[in-house]
């Protein structure tokens, strides 16, 4: 008897986007990144064309995390206190696809740093490394509003891709996005609607669709990750089904939310039944990005170096 | 959501007299406006306008195409008509044929000549001996098109089915929606993918004082049972918002608070 032919075939795929400028166009880049593309579900590469592969984006922080678990700092602490230097070493030690800056510093809860400080920042970065880059905002609307427009002029030409905006706040970065030739993040808190209407809200304001990544606020393995995947799950069913305002390819924040976790955080000491924390911590870090790649996550912000390894070599493997 | 805009049929006195005179500008603009409104594809009748009905068709294709690449749904009774209109259309856009009807000998005649022209068929739920008045002979007709439209090597993606419509205020016709409904949701599980479920929407109301509302309730009640496309006036906006929304409610559509532009984006 014959195997019936079960493949799924789409007319529809998610947008591409590209990342960064090289010399010719405007920027600085060695090269640009493609994200996006996929005519299918994640890695069915029986049923079309799976796009491009997913990338690696390695946090670096405007100024020395404060928040962040010993063993986490652990590997970046000879360079945290230099952006451009932390960059280099994650993309020549760690080989990070992308550097996301973030700039945690300028929060007024976290050392309330000013836009010459963002600047001075994100330039080390950009002079430092050759890779695509992202910046992240801080999170306080006020204080963003002020900073990012000067750190976006800043990086003009290099097509950054910029997060992120939000349902009650995206007129200001949308409008600076626009302007100096970025991609734009729409955030939404763990809720499709909320996304589709970001993305409704910054497409109507005029914003390309092929220069838009959504975001839903990830959650960690253990914290809410299966909403997340069976969000970022119903996303790509959507796009594949032709709905233009649920078509852009998605970035997932793996390393803030997996170092959150009490998993990565408590030290054997405290809990020895659940054996070794560094060995745990980039497990839960690694298994959270593999989560969210299954979902069809087309970015990770990532944070330890050998969860990045461990997570390179397994998409290399679903790609092989 | 595939709507066939039904603007574009010399039953209607303007396209009639564009027709007769063979005036593009009238059919032209019908075409930019019920494209623009939504439609998937232009439904294209010529109606009684002229003698020779086979080169009203091809004129009315041509003018269409000229204006749009919108795929047209090439509308007749006659085959030779339909044979005239699919020799003018283009192909590459895809176009479909409305209509034939259920009967095997009449399948056997426009299923090759849909699969050769690469055209998507309407087919109706009746034969020769009338429109069926249950649910049961509306299943059946149903899987004997579909078998037969499998036997011509037609995907079931480019198989419509019509279960037909009457007009409600016909007397005995009430009971004929339900049957419609319970017929088109076993029709459905028949094939993977499944059939496309169409009907000509207006049909339900002629004739009754209140056509809007009427045309309007039974699509989203339609809607919800899967049918997924419709013969319809896409330039009533009302009308399309009903759809847009049915289709929402029963989660076809990811909903926003803009969920009916979100839908005509995907227009």
């Amino acid at each position: 008897m014959a195997i019936p032919d079960v493949k799924e075939t789409s007319n529809h795929t998610v947008n591409k986007v590209v990342i960064g400028a090289e010399k010719g166009e405007g920027g600085t880049r060695s090269h640009t990144i493609t994200i996006g593309g996929a005519a299918t579900l994640p890695f069915l590469d029986g049923d079309g064309d799976i796009g491009n592969r997913p990338y690696i984006a390695v946090d670096v922080l405007d100024s020395p995390p404060t928040d962040w678990p010993e063993l986490l700092l652990e590997p970046w602490k000879d360079v945290a206190d230099d952006p451009g230097v932390w960059a280099k070493k994650a993309v020549d030690e760690c080989g990070a696809d992308l550097i996301c800056i973030c700039l945690d510093g300028i929060h007024p809860d976290k050392g309330d740093r000013d836009a010459d400080h963002a600047v001075q920042a994100v330039t080390k970065v950009k002079e430092a490394v050759g890779v695509p880059l992202i910046v992240w905002r801080s999170g306080d609307d006020a204080k963003d509003n002020e900073v990012l427009p000067k750190v976006s002029a800043a990086l003009k030409g290099e097509k950054i891709l910029f997060g992120s905006v939000v349902e009650d706040n995206y007129k200001r970065l949308t409008g600076i996005c626009m302007a100096d030739g970025h991609s734009l993040v729409g955030q939404a808190p763990l809720d499709i609607n909320i996304a589709k209407q970001v993305n409704i809200l910054v497409s109507e304001m005029g914003f390309p669709l092929d220069r838009m990544v959504m975001f839903q606020t990830t959650g960690a393995l253990g914290y809410g990750i299966e909403y997340a995947y069976s969000i970022q799950e119903r996303e790509r069913i959507a796009a594949l089904q032709g709905d233009k305002m649920m078509s852009m390819p998605v970035i997932g924040l793996v390393g803030y939310e997996s170092w959150r976790a009490k998993e990565t955080k408590v030290p054997e000491s405290d809990m020895p039944a659940w054996g070794s924390q560094k060995e745990r911590a980039v497990m839960w870090e690694a298994m959270t990005a593999l989560a969210l790649v299954h979902s069809g996550c087309d970015i990770l912000r990532m944070r330890h170096p050998e969860a990045v390894a461990m997570v390179k070599k397994s998409i290399e493997r679903l790609l092989s | 959501m595939i709507p066939i805009g039904e603007r574009i049929n010399g039953m209607f006195l303007d396209m009639k007299k564009a027709i007769a005179d063979k005036d593009k500008k009238p059919v032209q603009e019908l075409a930019l406006r019920q494209k623009k409104a939504g439609a998937a594809y232009l439904d294209c009748n010529v109606g009684t306008a002229s003698d020779d009905q086979e080169a009203a068709m091809r004129w009315l294709v041509e003018t269409i195409q000229e204006a749009t690449d919108t795929p047209i749904a090439i509308d007749s009774q006659k085959l030779n008509v339909i044979k005239a209109g699919l020799e003018a259309v283009d192909n590459l856009k895809g176009c479909l044929v409305n209509s034939c009807s259920g009967d095997e000998e009449k399948l056997d005649v426009y299923l090759p000549v849909c699969v050769e022209k690469n055209a998507s068929l309407i087919v109706l739920t009746m034969t020769k001996e009338g429109v069926p008045q249950s649910v049961e002979e509306r299943v059946e007709i149903a899987a004997t098109i579909i078998g037969k439209a499998a036997e011509y090597g037609m995907e079931s993606a480019r198989l419509f089915i019509d279960p037909i419509i009457l007009p409600i205020n016909v007397p005995g016709a009430q009971a004929q929606p339900g049957f419609i409904m319970d017929a088109l949701s076993q029709i459905r599980i028949m094939t993977d993918p499944p059939v496309h479920i169409t009907c000509g929407l207006s049909n339900i109301s002629q004739g009754t004082k209140e056509r809007s509302i009427i045309n309007r309730t039974f699509l989203a009640m339609a809607a919800a049972v899967g049918m997924d496309s419709a013969i319809l006036d896409v330039l009533d906006t009302d009308l399309m918002d009903a759809w847009i929304t049915a289709e929402m409610i029963i989660n076809k559509q990811i909903y926003s608070d803009f969920f009916l532009k979100a839908a005509r984006m995907n227009m």
